[in-house]
């Protein structure tokens, strides 16, 4: 780790002050102090916002505002959470381990970095996310975890969060904070895909600050399903986040998000046109998730994820459209 | 500035960058808890943040100034062995010893967890006031301690036949 200062902000406007040129804003630090060890993360100032806006509290709409300070144990025991937002409460719950879980942040959730092993390797392979312009091992390499939507010709990488993918899917609001004032952003937007630069991965400026995430009022259903290469503690191989509103036998709305398979959580419009005032049943199921498939490109090791996404998609929205248990 | 370790204030370390975790075995010479990966990978190293169960390997012991720490140290004793860990010993849940400090603090901060609601990727019934106490809650809820000796059904039961409250207990017995 290279030397650095620290410094805990009081408040959000201290924070936005404190951290100046070099300075990283550090979470529960479950990602971040890993990546300082390997020195692929070498900030010259930590700012503390691990105890600033932490709490879920509900909106004047019927919607929550979750502060980016909130620990994900915390955000997934809400019980407003689990009563109308079962697909985050289930995302979290299926991401990472429960110590993990207790020190993690929905801000540094959403700004984790990937778990791409040539992104970790510092010494030995190139990447063009840790260092621009020096090439991508992972496009001919061991490639079986990388993205078959969204990527390019410099970054394969998928995003690894699974929490992200729910908020994807719930049309999350993603508040910010900088020296020059507030924004507002929407989770679909926050992450960039890599095209030439997979180094610059969200739209967030130097020293802007995530706040707080906010939810619109829930579709009446959703869920979350994870598939991945043991039953537990495990990135995923492909995740699906879904939402539903279902009338007189139809699908009156549907909101569909992918995890796993692309360099940010996915949000499978495609799939959500074909559905949205169409039928119930597999035969529809099918053709939105081939819709959104259409476009996946397999690298040498991941074919096997556009007929796993395929089946997952297929078993949420069977799952959403059953009856209730 | 200070830390409160097993109920004793002690200085947080001029340097940032030191865990938490190196913070209390090489400071405060707390060996018994351990660094397997030190990377976040393995649970060797949880500890209780104010009764939370934490990863001290990730956790800078600046970020923890003010707060209460308990580790294996805090919990028992070789002359008076906290009850899990003696039901460690009866159950065979452990054979190098070497994950079992961090099996346990984890095991005490998820029986709290259970205690206050908190679901897992296994509960069916995400409103349920109470969190059950079955084998397949208690393996889920402990995947984020490896035990590379294989002792997982042991700790299991040790856990299980410990901190499960008493009607549970008896369930899980008969089954």
């Amino acid at each position: 780790m290279t030397p650095l200062r620290y410094a805990r902000a009081v408040d959000a406007q201290d924070a936005v002050l404190q951290a100046t040129t070099g300075a990283t804003y550090l979470g529960g630090g479950t990602n971040l102090v890993d990546l300082m060890r390997e020195t692929i993360e070498r900030p010259e100032k930590l700012v503390d916002v691990s105890g600033l806006a932490v709490g879920v509290e509900e909106t004047e709409n019927g919607g929550l505002m979750i502060g980016a300070g909130t620990r994900n144990t915390a955000i997934a025991a809400h019980p407003l959470v689990r009563q109308r937002y079962p697909v985050l409460a289930r995302a979290i719950l299926a991401g990472a381990s429960a110590q993990i879980r207790n020190m993690a942040t929905a801000g540094g959730n959403l700004l984790q970095r990937t778990r791409c092993a040539y992104f970790y390797d510092e010494s030995g392979s190139r990447c063009n996310k840790r260092q621009p312009g020096q090439g991508c091992d992972a496009l001919g390499g061991f490639n079986r975890n990388h993205a078959i939507l969204g990527a390019s010709d410099a970054c394969v990488a998928v995003h690894p969060s699974d929490m992200a993918v729910a908020l994807a899917s719930l049309d999350a609001v993603v508040h910010t904070r900088t020296s020059k004032g507030e924004r507002q952003i929407a989770l679909t937007e926050l992450h960039r895909l890599p095209g030439d630069h997979p180094d610059i991965e969200t739209v967030l400026e130097p020293g802007e600050l995530v706040t707080g995430i906010s939810l619109p009022p829930a579709l009446p259903r959703s869920t979350y399903r994870k598939v991945r290469d043991r039953s537990s503690y495990a990135f995923a191989l492909v995740s699906v986040a879904g939402a539903i509103d279902l009338a007189d036998g139809h699908i009156r709305d549907v909101r569909l998000a992918l995890g796993g398979v692309a360099p940010r959580p996915w949000r499978a419009y495609r799939a959500e046109d074909v559905l949205r005032g169409g039928p119930i049943g597999k035969v529809a199921f099918a053709a939105a998730a081939d819709a959104e498939l259409s476009h996946a490109q397999a690298l040498r090791d991941n074919g096997f994820k556009i007929e796993l996404a395929r089946r997952t998609i297929v078993a949420v929205l069977d799952e959403l459209t059953g009856d209730p248990a | 500035m200070s830390i409160v370790v097993n109920g004793m204030p002690a200085e947080v370390p001029g340097d940032p960058r030191v865990s938490l975790l190196d913070f209390l075995r090489e400071q405060l010479h707390l060996h018994g808890t351990k660094k397997g990966c030190d990377q976040g990978a393995c649970g060797a190293c949880t500890v209780l943040a104010d009764g939370e169960r934490i990863l001290s390997c990730l956790a800078l012991a600046v970020q923890y100034d003010g707060r209460s720490i308990t580790t294996i140290e805090g919990v028992g004793s070789a002359t008076d062995l906290h009850p899990l860990q003696q039901a460690f010993i009866d159950h065979d849940g452990f054979q190098c010893g070497y994950c079992t400090p961090g099996q346990i603090c984890s095991a005490i901060g998820m029986a709290d967890e259970i205690r206050r609601g908190v679901p897992s990727h296994v509960t069916d019934d995400l409103d349920a006031a109470d969190m059950p106490f079955s084998h397949e809650e208690l393996r889920e809820r402990m995947s984020g301690n490896l035990c590379r000796c294989g002792a997982h059904n042991g700790i299991i039961d040790a856990i299980a036949t410990t901190l499960a409250p008493l009607p549970e207990r008896a369930t899980e017995a008969a089954e």
